[in-house]
């Protein structure tokens, strides 16, 4: 089976390379035939590496401990589902299931594009097939993931493997890498298309249009991605956070601070004819910043939590990122005559400013992210010692970004197009703007005076009326007009334009967020060791510790501490956080317990015994649900978006002329 | 040209701004890579720096004292004693032979006092006692053909 295994992936190499040369040679020479082959070619590709993929699972599933990769992340006692899951928890695995979702991806693109877009489909495909290639080469001569284990020249067997790294062994990262891989390898997409676009010299948008729901699919995996991220580390590591500014958690904020400025940015470009070089550079500053991503957290270029892997795939993520920008960023340049803008700006306040801002500060913040992720490798190169920043650092610059970003997602939408009046001004922000600020006072006078967490409440509460406002007045209109009730009308009002309203619900989510990020200026935490009896005191809870049990199970030995909480003297409950061994890698690890409540959550982590007495870290994070409430929110706003409009909204200058007509010949 | 004016000036204020946040200051949040080795010869600026030192956990060395944790960090053979007093609580992944990064300033009594660890696995292979040693990995030739 793993010869099958490893042939098919190299025969998908063979093929991929075949894709390339086929569909370029075809386009030059003008020959249908090989484009159509070539497109053929990518479907054989994503049959190849799916027998791979299948022939890897198989072997994980059943366990046959031949396999290096299999004996390395799996072992007989874990359930089936983390048998599945550790096709992704290795290197070699991971970088099988980035191969096999671009061919995925890249055989959904040339099948639903197969009679659309015939001038520029080729070098779809090209491009496609070129990243496919480089991912296969690392599939199959660097990283294999079917390397077996020998003695001497014999193939061998161990009795039972090392098992998936039991943090991993937890329901939201069994799909927080391939929620994020999606996102990664969905922008390859776009990116194809806008190369392909700019190869051929397209007048329009036609890759903007028919690229933009691949985008926010890819960009809704790579939030939900993060997320899930996010409330992994949370709930599972046991160091009470959800964020530190970790190198690999940075590498998947990156590509997703482009990519939202990217969905904003072609707004501009498809209302206005603005912006076009800007977009062909976001879209394709997001894909590299994708390859970067996979590549940190790959590598182990810089120490990280995740960094599990030191090794030889470094060198080639950087020749490849490096020839893929040399030949973008020639591309381009050469280019630039296509892409003038058919509009200036006019006015500091108005929308085609505000989307100017938004743009200027996700890039800046990127950048800072960046270069604060990399300046342990900067620094070495260029003064010789090793010096990596702290998250105080990444603190600084970024939550004032963010709280700049959160103000202009309230101004930005109520802005009018060219310039803004005064008097809409005061009409549309008037009142959230004396809400905020009545909000603020109170606040202050509650005693509240950490600086950022005013201004960020002040902010969250403007921006959810001004969303409430657009929601109310439309809706308003609607129902007086047809007759219909309130809250049909808001869903009638949503229908018409699902795109704006939609993004709407989508900034009502990230300001649910902020609400939840905000809460962590009031943190609370103490660590204490406990014997059975002994009560401690945080915030308003008291705790005492109860008893302590251990047992065992196939996978794991486990300990606990119960703890009885109470709040102003009123019984609350039992917490039992817990500290399991995994038996097959003997690594420890936290199984916290919460008291979630949307006010607050009460967090206990058992980190073990001393002596006799329990070791209890005890947290108190407020708002912090606030954080999942509000990823649903967007999620489900981004879903909305992706509805077809009831109304289709015609822009008069976005016509794509004469592209399906001038190569119609292709198809027959 | 004059609303062009106005464009450049907001511009250059959010950019100035930011890399003034960037830069200000900048020196409390640098942490500097060093080995144990290289710890021997700062000098005096080993105590006023914050310093980031790596290692194996030396085997057995890990006591809990109340609220500190003491262990060896060995590398090259040469051993740095640290006390982890950190309010987050230590990495799963800490423990006997794990590669461990230690976070923090070097005392004057010669001990790292550390307030923040982060740690790996080590090779696991290696790891499992009992295992075959002669076990090695190899690519599948036949089908690489």
């Amino acid at each position: 089976m793993e010869n099958i295994g490893a042939l098919a992936l190299l025969l998908a190499f063979c093929i991929a390379i075949y894709a390339v040369v086929g569909s370029v040679t075809g386009k030059l020479k003008r020959n249908p035939f090989l484009v159509i082959s070539a497109e053929r070619a990518v479907y054989g590709v994503s049959f190849l590496v799916t027998l791979g993929a299948g022939i890897l699972v198989s072997a994980l599933l059943t366990g046959d401990f031949r396999f290096v990769y299999v004996a390395e992340e799996s072992n007989r006692a874990m359930p089936a589902i983390y048998k599945f899951t550790a096709w992704w928890g290795g290197q070699a695995g991971s970088l099988l299931l980035w191969s096999w979702l671009l061919s995925t991806y890249a055989a959904v693109v040339v099948f639903t594009n197969r009679r659309k877009h015939r001038d520029f489909m080729p070098y779809v495909v090209a491009v496609l097939a070129t990243v496919q290639a480089f991912f296969l080469i690392l599939n199959c001569f660097v990283v294999s993931p079917f390397k077996m284990l020998a003695l001497e020249k014999a193939i061998t067997a161990v009795p039972d493997g090392n098992g998936l790294n039991p943090l991993l062994q937890y329901p939201a990262m069994a799909i927080h890498p391939p929620m994020l891989y999606l996102g990664y390898v969905g922008f390859a997409v776009p990116f194809a298309f806008a190369v392909g676009s700019l190869i051929t010299r397209q007048p329009g948008d036609g890759w903007i249009h028919t690229t933009r729901r691949w985008t926010m699919v890819t960009w809704l995996f790579q939030s939900c991605g993060i997320v899930l991220g996010a409330a992994w580390a949370y709930h599972v590591l046991g160091w009470g956070g959800y964020w530190a500014w970790d190198p690999v958690e940075n590498a998947s904020l990156l590509p997703w601070l482009a990519g939202t400025a990217f969905l904003h940015s072609v707004m501009m470009q498809e209302k206005k004819g603005m912006m076009k070089v800007w977009n062909i550079v976001l879209v394709s500053a997001t894909f590299f910043l994708c390859i970067l991503g996979t590549f940190l957290t790959r590598s182990g270029i810089v120490n990280s939590v995740h960094a599990f892997a030191q090794g030889s795939i470094g060198k080639y993520f950087v020749a490849f990122m490096a020839v893929g920008l040399a030949a973008t960023i020639y591309l381009i340049i050469d280019r630039l005559d296509y892409l003038k803008s058919e509009a200036q700006l006019e006015a500091v306040i108005s929308r085609e400013s505000s989307f100017l801002f938004n743009n200027l500060v996700l890039l800046a913040s990127c950048f800072a992210v960046l270069w604060g992720t990399l300046f342990p490798v900067l620094s070495e190169k260029f003064s010789g010692e090793k010096i990596s920043l702290d998250s105080a650092w990444f603190n600084r610059l970024m939550i004032p970004i963010g709280l700049f970003l959160l103000l202009l997602t309230g101004l930005g939408p109520l802005f009018a197009w060219r310039r803004t009046s005064s008097e809409s001004l005061r009409r549309n922000f008037m009142w959230p703007g004396i809400a905020s600020l009545v909000l603020v006072g109170a606040l202050l006078a509650a005693g509240i005076h950490n600086f950022y967490a005013l201004i960020s409440f002040g902010f969250c509460l403007f921006v959810a009326i001004t969303i409430f406002l657009e929601f109310f007045k439309g809706a308003k209109q609607i129902a007086q007009k047809s007759q219909i009730n309130f809250a049909h009308a808001v869903i009638e009002l949503t229908y018409r334009n699902t795109r704006r309203y939609g993004g709407y619900l989508v900034h009502m989510g990230i300001v649910l967020m902020f609400i939840g990020f905000t809460g962590a200026a009031f943190n609370q935490s103490r660590v204490d060791e406990m014997k059975a009896g002994d009560s401690v005191t945080l915030g308003a809870y008291q705790l005492t510790a109860k008893a302590t049990h251990e047992g065992e199970n196939a996978n794991y030995l486990w300990q606990s501490a119960s703890v009885a909480v109470s709040k102003n003297g009123e019984f609350l409950g039992v917490l039992e956080p817990e500290e399991r061994v995994y038996k097959a890698s003997r690594q420890p690890t936290h199984e916290v317990a919460l008291r979630i409540r949307l006010n607050e959550d009460l967090y206990l982590n058992f980190a073990g015994m001393n002596g006799d007495r329990a070791v209890i870290q005890s947290y108190i994070f407020p708002l912090v649900s606030w954080i999942w409430i509000g990823a649903l929110v967007l999620i489900f706003g981004t879903l909305v978006a992706l509805v077809p409009s009831k109304v289709k909204r015609e822009y008069a200058r976005t016509q794509v002329v004469g592209i399906t007509k001038k190569h119609a010949t292709v198809e027959k | 040209m004059k609303k062009y004016g106005k464009f450049a000036a907001l511009i250059v204020i959010i950019v100035g701004t930011l890399i003034w946040l960037a830069t200000a200051g900048i020196q409390n949040n640098q942490t500097y890579y060093k080995t144990i080795s290289e710890l021997g010869q700062l000098g005096d600026q080993a105590y006023t720096k914050r310093l980031r030192v790596g290692g194996d956990v030396g085997a057995g060395s890990i006591v809990r004292k109340g609220n500190i944790v003491e262990f060896m960090l060995v590398q090259e053979k040469r051993n740095l004693k640290v006390f982890y007093d950190g309010t987050d609580p230590l990495p799963d992944t800490f423990r006997d032979g794990a590669q461990a990064l230690a976070d923090g300033r070097m005392g004057r009594d010669g001990i790292f006092h550390a307030n923040k660890i982060q740690a790996k696995c080590a090779s696991k292979y290696e790891a499992k006692p009992g295992g075959k040693p002669a076990v090695a990995p190899v690519y599948n030739n036949k089908a690489s053909l």
